[in-house]
């Protein structure tokens, strides 16, 4: 069919791509993981588990981690607790004004991350809309100060961004259980609540097994929203990498967190892969 | 229970009354009324866009009727949700939920009705083995074939005994080998369970084959509701004589009893004033001998196709003055050219006009 050199032509340019800039930077990181810093501030070439050690030894690294992991959790969980009854609704309920609502999703993420991030602070703050408003209807005498610089305001903050990527795939896998389906249930006489938890949670297992993947990944990572609203006892995992390959100036340590990180998430997207095979029947 | 019986008893199962269906300004059923005897095969006949399955998802519970009511036995129907109606339906695309097993499938409608999990066992057991579907019982519906899904989707839906079971053209996905045994076993399974089927079909051969009673709709009216053999024999309209096997509408003019459709001509006590019959190709023949019997019509013509269809043949025979006639005559015959044909005057059945609808 096609020649050998026109074979050649069509796959190099990817091919070239995926090494140069994911293979081998990935493979780097792996390298500077298992270096070391000089007290001179020079990178040692020399192989050492050190950084590892250290990642277990000095509690603000594993206890970072696992706070990350929390927020994450807690985003997913308001995520799909938000995501799932919209979702349903627009899908099963919203007749012909579906297709607007569904824009009315979407249109957010049009919307860059820093001013949703920025548009909080501005809600959140001591002088923020919310604290103003709660002052001027009486119910506080003083501003809320938990509401910003705060695990909260990080939770609260990525549900809002990541909510529409957990939404997306619910949206996707509820439009597409054949409606007679649903009737089929009602014939055979199960109420309304019969036919939701026997037939369509069931079948929208997928998409919420990806929805759930896509807030808990793509949160986890995330080092914006602790930065500009998560105050020092929102920090995440992130913003120590950032500091480490920053002014900290320490890629092996950095490196390794990383790496942690990574496996942390591939075998995340493996489980949710071997879930969502698990409950797809089509 | 013999289904024929109970045709004229006393209470009908199932009474649809006066009932009429608006999408927006799209008319789909106007006033329609028909009674469903328990026991009773009943198929509603249509071709797409007749409102057939309309009618059937207006009695299941999915849509709910612009105007009139439905009633099943002393209770009014039409006002409850699906899920409390008495009644199963049996899914065109079979709408086996797929994440379930066969065996979960059927017992689906007995575990949302909480019935104790003994009785479930057993009964799905029963059901599966009147379909001869047991030793499938644990597979997903994706790895069985569609003939094999067919049968679950009616054990799913007979297993919780409905007294009426509703049937929305369940085989038109089957193959047609298949498809004519299927007939056969529906038809047969239905007379041993004993309940009422209200089948959808636009396939008139099969409506032909297993019903008790057909009613045909035609653009959201019913045209005629009888058993097989009146509404092949006296069509009510042109269009049932039409769309239930072949036929012959001759437009006549009838004065003083005399029918004529030039070159035909017999006596019939009919008003003056035009008139429409039905001839069936099969009951017009060959004539022989020098007369015409008595109440018979004779008329020649020139044969202009021969189409062999296996046992029969259908001819097309041209009688003068654009009269054209098709006649059934035994299949192998020799090709023929002048031809004199003979028919009784009472097998033309004189049928109502169908005017267009829009």
């Amino acid at each position: 069919m096609f020649s050998r050199a026109y074979k050649t032509a069509v796959t190099l340019p990817p091919l070239l791509w995926v090494t140069i800039f994911l293979l081998m930077p990935y493979l780097l990181m792996f390298c500077y993981s298992f270096w070391s810093v000089s007290t001179s501030q020079t990178i040692v070439h020399s192989w050492t588990l050190d950084n590892y050690r250290e990642l277990l030894r000095v509690n603000v690294y594993w206890q970072t981690l696992l706070r990350s992991m929390w927020i994450a959790a807690r985003v997913t969980m308001f995520s799909l607790l938000l995501g799932f009854p919209l979702a349903y609704f627009l899908s099963f309920y919203a007749g012909n004004k579906k297709d607007l609502l569904y824009q009315f999703v979407i249109i957010p993420l049009w919307v860059s991350y820093l001013v949703r991030a920025y548009a909080w602070k501005t809600i959140l703050g001591s002088d923020g809309v919310l604290n103003t408003l709660l002052q001027y209807v009486h119910l506080t005498k003083h501003p809320l100060e938990f509401l910003l610089y705060s695990p909260f305001a990080v939770v609260l903050t990525l549900t809002h961004i990541y909510t529409p990527f957990a939404f997306l795939p619910i949206y996707a896998a509820l439009e597409h259980i054949p409606r007679n389906l649903v009737e089929a249930s009602q014939d055979l006489g199960a109420s309304p609540r019969q036919t939701f938890w026997k037939v369509i949670l069931p079948l929208s297992i997928p998409g919420v097994v990806a929805g759930a993947t896509f807030a808990f990944v793509l949160s986890l990572g995330d080092f914006l929203a602790p930065l500009l609203l998560g105050g020092p006892s929102g920090i995440m995992i992130s913003n120590i990498v950032v500091s480490l390959f920053g002014a900290a100036y320490n890629w092996p340590l950095g490196a390794a967190i990383s790496l942690c990180m990574l496996a942390l998430v591939l075998s995340l997207l493996f489980l949710s892969e071997r879930l969502e095979k698990r409950w797809s029947f089509s | 229970m013999n289904s024929a019986a109970n045709l004229t008893g006393a209470s009908p199962l199932l009474s649809i009354r006066n009932v009429a269906k608006q999408f927006g300004k799209n008319i789909v059923l106007r006033d329609i009324s028909l009674d469903v005897a328990e026991g009773e095969f009943l198929t509603i006949l249509g071709e797409s866009g007749s409102g057939k399955t309309t009618l059937l998802r207006i009695i299941a519970g999915f849509e709910s009727a612009s105007a009139g009511e439905v009633w099943m036995g002393a209770e009014r129907l039409d006002q409850q949700p699906p899920y409390r109606r008495r009644v199963n339906t049996v899914f065109q695309n079979y709408a086996l939920f797929p994440h379930l097993t066969v065996e979960e499938n059927v017992a689906y409608g007995l575990r949302v009705a909480k019935r104790p999990e003994a009785e479930i066992v057993s009964r799905v057991a029963e059901a599966l083995d009147r379909v001869k579907m047991s030793a499938h019982a644990k597979k997903k519906p994706s790895k069985i074939s569609g003939g094999q899904q067919q049968r679950i989707a009616l054990a799913r839906a007979l297993v919780n005994r409905p007294q009426l079971l509703l049937l929305d053209e369940p085989l038109s996905a089957l193959d047609a080998n298949l498809r004519r045994q299927m007939q056969v076993e529906l038809k047969s399974l239905q007379r041993e369970v004993g309940i009422s089927f209200i089948f959808v079909t636009h396939d008139q051969e099969e409506a032909m084959v297993m019903s008790d009673r057909i009613a045909l709709l035609r653009s959201g009216e019913l045209e005629q509701i009888a058993s097989p053999r009146e509404i092949y024999g006296r069509p009510a309209t042109a269009y049932v004589a039409q769309f239930i096997g072949h036929t012959n509408l001759l437009r006549c003019d009838v004065r003083a009893g005399v029918v004529s459709c030039v070159p035909l001509s017999w006596s019939a006590k009919l008003p003056d004033g035009p008139a429409l019959f039905s001839l069936r190709p099969e009951n017009i023949r060959m004539a022989t001998g020098h007369a015409a019997p008595e109440g018979s019509v004779r008329v020649r013509g020139k044969v202009c196709q021969q189409a062999f269809q296996g046992a029969t043949e259908l001819i097309r025979v041209e009688c003068g003055n654009g009269l054209m006639l098709m006649v059934r005559i035994a299949g192998g015959s020799l090709p023929m050219n002048e031809v004199e044909l003979e028919f009784l005057s009472s097998d033309a059945i004189p049928v109502r006009e169908s005017p267009e609808r829009i």
